[in-house]
């Protein structure tokens, strides 16, 4: 299982804070998981359109090309503004 | 504990006072307070509410303020930043620095602040007349940070 947990705008979009799913066959990075997600259509479809969307892996800054393993802890969010 | 996200307020004069007491190879303290406008990108603002990620936030402002003790000879680093619903004058953040002379000080306090806007994960949601909206990142953050880049 992965945890994902959306933030601030894209939570409010998405109507969800967050869920936890088997890790999808064939998804081992941030990319492809956005891919997957994407591909369940409605709202989601968005994911893929976000403009500057962010993402965290098990709580560190992650990009495209960074791993998702079973047992992870994923977030997308907006571009952050604190401060 | 150098760094506090909390819904409470904090206060200035402690916070900087403790940063230097007992301790007498400090000559120089710089701190910045960030505050609620009560007006942005042209619109009124009557109240924010700051969101952010439990555990990721601690977690990104203890590697800012590690980073900046590794650029810096720097003493103690107090890093406050308040969460939850704000009212405009409000304190957001707070952000001190000691050290033995001014130049480090300033220079980690003002690291410190740019790497957190671009960093750390909050976000501010504003109340304007026209209703509620999500505040957009302003490149200029992400040029203030990238003037750190080494």
């Amino acid at each position: 299982m992965i945890k994902i947990l959306y933030f601030a705008s894209l939570r409010e979009k998405l109507g969800s804070s967050g869920e936890s799913l088997e890790l999808p066959a064939g998804v081992t990075d941030i990319g492809g998981l956005l891919a997957w997600l994407a591909q369940r259509g409605g709202e989601w479809a968005s994911l893929a359109a976000v403009k500057n969307l962010k993402s965290a892996v098990n709580q560190e800054m992650a990009r495209a090309t960074t791993p998702v393993q079973d047992g992870d802890e994923v977030a997308f969010f907006p571009p952050v503004t604190g401060g | 504990m150098s760094v506090s996200v909390q819904e409470a307020d904090f206060d200035v004069g402690a916070e900087i006072a403790a940063l230097s007491a007992g301790d007498a190879r400090v000559g120089a303290v710089a701190s910045f307070v960030g505050l609620v406008r009560d007006v942005n990108d042209g619109a009124g603002i009557a109240e924010m509410t700051l969101e952010h990620y439990p555990g990721m936030t601690e977690k990104a402002l203890q590697a800012i303020v590690a980073e900046a003790q590794s650029r810096w000879d720097i003493y103690a680093v107090r890093v406050i930043h308040r969460v939850g619903r704000l009212l405009p004058c409000e304190r957001i953040v707070f952000v001190a620095v000691s050290s033995a002379h001014r130049g480090e000080a300033f220079a980690a306090c003002e690291f410190i602040m740019d790497y957190l806007k671009t960093r750390a994960p909050f976000w501010k949601r504003e109340v304007t007349p026209d209703g509620a909206r999500w505040v957009d990142a302003r490149e200029t953050d992400d040029d203030a940070a990238a003037r750190w880049e080494k």
